[in-house]
């Protein structure tokens, strides 16, 4: 078993490819939250209409955050139980998940906010749009230098 | 009598919200605060007193009036050019609609209760839901509510994407351009003016003061108090009148309560509607379908793990089979 572990990455084709899927429409409808893609005609590509509909990306975020959550906790799992001995995070790992764990804790106090009943103060909620965003505009820049220059998550150790 | 009542509890109310407004101040302690429905003050409107005088409007006007835009021209040019201009800084006296000089209107029209025709004059403005879209879904936080009820928007911080509009089931936001913050940042890219609504008199209501419509009118067709109880006097009032009840469960709630001697499907049918002029339809929660999904979130990565672990068994197994 070992062996077969010394060169497996964490994140198998499927998980990839949810990964990647998941990553695309949470970004893609979480810019959806502000008013850009209809006045910018992006809306009015046929297929894409869904994106000035508030509600559908507020939905689709919310759906996507879950598949996310599921994944991002398999993999976790996954690692810490059959491979952390034979591979090690690379520093554009560790990298990534900082900015996704901020991108997380913030987006579950959205999530927390929209909730009938809970009121919090203002200035936390521009806070929190502002720093849900930025983390996720670096996450962006990042996984697009580790796509490009072939940086992964974990090497061997 | 009633207005006496009213105003006694709107006082114990607004003490209430006030010492709720210096808690909030306390970094962090209103994130955690639990949710509080009882603290929202709700007003209580009844239709069939209204005698459409429009004193609450010009109250509201007048006292609203330092509030109200102040644009400047000429506009900046949009791009694309598909973003549409919204000036009414020229038409600051038009008051049988929703306008960003006019978060007040009365909406008039003619019914028939008990075989008698009658004006029946209904005012309309924000119906500051108890969980408002234009507040929890406005990208920048520029939409506020307070922890008495009030739905407001800052007009410092809003950009104008009327993005609140947009999710408000009445269409209540109304956007004025050429002011606001989207000037100092890229006007003709991105935002377009400010959006102006009815904000139930916060700054009135913070210093124990009544909002001004319902100080205004003569005929005390408002009462406001702590929504649990406006929501009783309503249920009562309903059932003396034989009367039919709007914004209790209306988007899930409302803290603007209408009660009526015809019922609501007919008074819809009856009134104009359109741009500024807000329906009276049934209106289902919208926030609930995606605030539904967050019980999900909590299961996701329970299910991830239980995944991981039962990869990670079977794969024990197959390894022990194979030594």
């Amino acid at each position: 078993m070992n062996q077969n572990l010394t060169n497996t990455r964490v994140m198998g084709l499927p998980s990839r490819w949810i990964y990647l899927t998941t990553t695309f429409f949470l970004v893609l409808s979480g810019f959806g939250q502000m008013p850009i893609f209809k006045r910018y005609y992006v809306a009015d590509i046929p297929g894409l209409g869904w994106l000035a509909e508030f509600f559908v990306t507020h939905y689709i975020h919310y759906l996507g955050a879950i598949v996310f959550l599921a994944l991002t906790a398999f993999l976790i799992t996954d690692y810490w139980m059959l491979k952390r001995n034979w591979r090690r995070l690379t520093a554009s790992g560790y990298v990534r998940i900082a900015l996704l764990t901020g991108i997380l804790i913030s987006g579950a106090l959205l999530v927390i906010r929209n909730l009938t009943g809970t009121n919090f103060a203002p200035e936390l909620i521009i806070f929190l749009d502002l720093i849900h965003l930025g983390l996720v505009m670096m996450f962006v820049f990042v996984s697009l230098y580790c796509l490009i220059f072939k940086k992964h998550w974990t090497t061997e150790r | 009598m009633g207005q006496q009542i009213s105003r006694r509890s709107f006082l114990k109310g607004g003490m209430a919200a006030a010492a709720g407004v210096a808690a909030s101040s306390i970094p962090g302690t209103e994130a955690l605060a639990a949710p509080d429905e009882s603290k929202q003050l709700a007003t209580l409107i009844d239709i069939s007193k209204c005698i459409g005088c429009e004193a609450c409007v010009d109250a509201c006007s007048e006292v609203n009036a330092e509030k109200y835009p102040n644009p400047q021209k000429p506009f900046p040019k949009m791009v694309p050019n598909r973003v549409p201009v919204e000036d009414w800084s020229e038409k600051q006296d038009v008051n049988d609609r929703l306008t960003p000089y006019n978060w007040l209107f009365i909406q008039r029209t003619d019914v028939e209760i008990k075989g008698e025709e009658r004006e029946l004059t209904i005012p309309r403005r924000c119906m500051h839901c108890v969980n408002p879209p234009c507040v929890k879904l406005c990208p920048w936080g520029a939409a506020k509510q307070l922890e008495n009820g009030i739905s407001r928007i800052d007009s410092d911080l809003c950009l104008g994407g009327s993005k609140c509009k947009k999710v408000c089931p009445w269409d209540i936001p109304q956007r004025q351009t050429g002011t606001g913050l989207y000037l100092d940042l890229m006007p003709s890219m991105a935002g377009n003016g400010v959006m102006y609504k009815c904000d139930r008199c916060y700054d009135r209501v913070a210093e124990g003061e009544l909002p001004a419509c319902i100080e205004a009118c003569p005929e005390d067709v408002q009462t406001i108090g702590p929504r649990q109880e406006i929501l009783k006097k309503a249920r009562a009032l309903a059932k003396e009148t034989n009367g039919y009840i709007y914004g209790e469960k209306e988007n899930g709630g409302t803290n603007t309560i209408y009660v009526s001697p015809v019922p609501f499907e007919e008074l819809n049918q009856a009134i104009e509607k359109g741009k500024g002029k807000p329906h009276l339809k049934p209106v289902e929660d919208t926030m609930a379908q995606a605030n539904n999904l967050a019980a999900a979130m909590l299961i996701a990565p329970v299910a991830g793990i239980a995944a991981a672990v039962g990869k990670y068994i079977k794969r024990s197994k197959t390894v022990s089979k194979g030594a």
